[in-house]
């Protein structure tokens, strides 16, 4: 019988719902199995061990009331950037890392509304900004597959967790890749919808054009049930989309006949060595056997995508983590007049990435700079969306790579251009406000390492195509099983 | 592209960023680097080409002019680092 913290969130979801299974037995073998390894892990910045108790006990009530609880007892890990009232929400950073959360995230409160129940806050890049969480300045996340390795990032804490079963389902978010990057570093569906899907209400924000709340999850089935439960309309969001959602948990497909995916002629996976070539290739090979017409499509602009990105990204934090001020909230450190107190508050708060962004951002919005440089990046990514609606009038989604790496070990990326790289395959889409996600597609073994890491595949779809999208996933998921093959090292952790 | 390097004193003030000697010159170097990166835009011919702020149809959003329940005035303050009263309090602003 399968350990019920190994379950996926479907299957607790509808053991609960039956009563084969409570709540509360749930959360209690998940949280001593968070208290047992998440010390190795470092999944969690704060574990919320009495408020999950009473949540599960909630669940439990509602659902012997008859409540039909899509999420019922599933063990959520939130990352620290997404507000849940009266629990730390720190960013990964010491200028929030005593704040309160006055309010709850849309995308929290409706994940806990479905019945899930948050076990802690997930440690990610500070304010979000990184791929291996190492930016973080409160905590170290280690990859459950090779512990000297990183999760990734910046959602790599919610990733860390679901991987080593501290949780079903993680919330991340997604910039430029911080929810398909972990999510293929550790063996999970990261899944991206598209912008303005999921409401970003009391989502902290980092670069407002382009951040997007979506799930971490070891099923394809389970992306699409924390999916269905998020989406949709929020009046306290105004960028969030107000047109009615599909469901897909309950629409994915098994084969993918009569679709035509494209492969990216720009994206060459030979660059990336043999043993990535290798399992590349057999991914599109599979999705051919699965049904679909594979197609060459054209990117041409797409590799300018992360030198438009460390324009508009940075941009667009410099203006938003203005308001860290030390006036209404986070730390402040004195001083005698107004001007010096901001400046010293921010100096000790912000670590080195937000402050480089910061400075990176306030320099492209400055006078003088401004249209050769911000003005610039945005009509490149006028062209880079048109590169991607050009490529879907000739196929329904697009396949190729989610990372040009597997998960690479500690201060492996100190220069920061190469740890900008990291996101070279997701940042387009981003910029385009696609919905995309990586889904596990081999294992290989990085030059050094002694264990088999995992490698995404990453399928992308036009706006608002996520039924399609997961239904695909589902699809390849089902037919290969890759994610499947290997389990985390967990039994190293606990000993 | 402009190509004179970078004040990082002048948009670390822009920025309300204190910065130590150390962190100027390490700062001023990725920044160089990362904009001899970011120059290859150039290459790029947009000059018929409409920027883009925002990918997804965007609205102006309005809602009625009227009171609603919001949070707590004394929850947000307790948040504050110092408060007076009502008040969010700060070191002086204008010199004597």
């Amino acid at each position: 019988m399968i350990a019920n913290i190994e379950k996926s969130a479907t299957q607790i979801a509808k053991e609960v719902r039956s009563g084969d299974v409570s709540a509360a037995e749930i959360i209690e073998d998940t949280l001593a199995h968070v208290d047992s390894i998440d010390g190795t892990v470092g999944a969690y910045l704060t574990v919320l061990a009495d408020v999950a108790r009473a949540q599960a006990v909630r669940v439990d009530e509602r659902v012997r009331n008859g409540e039909r609880l899509p999420l019922a007892g599933v063990p959520l890990a939130v990352k620290d950037n997404m507000c849940l009232e009266g629990t730390r929400t720190t960013c990964g950073s010491k200028i929030l890392e005593r704040w309160i959360a006055p309010y709850t995230a849309t995308a929290v409160a409706r994940m806990l509304d479905a019945g899930a129940v948050a076990i802690g806050k997930a440690n990610c890049d500070e304010f979000a900004m990184g791929s291996s969480c190492e930016n973080s300045a409160l905590g170290v996340t280690r990859n459950p597959y090779d512990l000297a390795r990183v999760p990734g990032g910046s959602s790599g804490g919610s990733a860390a967790a679901v991987a080593a079963y501290e949780a079903a389902i993680g919330l991340g978010s997604d910039t430029g890749g911080s929810i398909r990057e972990p999510g293929a570093f550790c063996n999970l569906i990261g899944f991206k919808p598209t912008y303005g899907r999921v409401s970003r209400y009391g989502l902290i924000a980092f670069a407002s054009s382009l951040d997007q709340i979506g799930p971490l999850t070891r099923t394809v089935q389970d992306a699409a049930l924390a999916y269905d439960a998020m989406a949709g309309f929020d009046v306290m969001d105004a960028t969030s989309i107000d047109r009615p959602v599909e469901p897909t948990a309950g629409a994915l497909r098994d084969d993918l006949r009569g679709l035509k995916i494209g492969i990216v002629r720009e994206f060459d996976t030979k660059a990336l060595g043999d043993d990535l070539d290798a399992i590349y290739s057999r991914a599109y090979r599979d999705l051919e056997r699965l049904g679909a017409e594979l197609i060459e499509v054209s990117l041409p602009t797409a590799d300018y995508g992360v030198a438009t990105y460390y324009l508009i990204a940075p941009a667009e934090c410099s203006s938003n983590l203005a308001r860290f001020d030390g006036v209404r909230y986070g730390l402040r450190v004195e001083a005698d007049d107004v001007q010096t107190m901001y400046e010293r508050t921010r100096a000790a708060g912000f670590g080195p990435e937000v402050k480089r962004r910061i400075l990176i951002g306030t320099y492209a919005l400055s006078s003088g700079y401004y249209d050769a440089y911000y003005v610039r990046a945005q009509k490149a990514r006028t062209l880079i969306a048109r590169d991607f609606e050009r490529a879907f009038a000739q196929c329904d989604l697009i396949a190729c790579p989610a990372t040009s790496c597997a998960a690479f070990e500690f201060g492996a990326k100190s220069d920061p251009y190469s740890m900008y790289l990291m996101d070279y395959y997701t940042i387009p889409m981003a910029l385009a406000g696609l919905p995309a996600l990586s889904v596990p597609c081999g294992w290989c073994t990085p030059a050094g390492g002694s264990a088999p890491m995992p490698v995404g595949l990453q399928l992308c779809g036009p706006l608002f195509a996520e039924k399609l999208l997961l239904g695909a996933a589902h699809a390849y998921e089902r037919a290969t099983d890759h994610a499947r093959s290997r389990k985390p090292m967990l039994e190293s952790a606990r000993a | 592209m402009p190509s004179d390097s970078i004040d990082i004193r002048y948009v670390a003030t822009l920025a309300r960023l204190a910065l130590t000697d150390e962190e100027i010159a390490i700062f001023g170097r990725q920044l160089g680097d990362l904009l001899g990166h970011v120059n290859a835009l150039a290459e790029l011919d947009t000059a018929s080409v409409a920027a883009t702020a925002q990918v997804v149809e965007s609205r102006n959003v309005v809602r009625d002019d009227a009171p609603r329940p919001c949070l707590d005035r004394e929850r947000v303050l307790a948040a504050a680092p110092q408060r007076q009263g009502a008040f969010f309090r700060v070191p002086r602003i204008i010199a004597e």
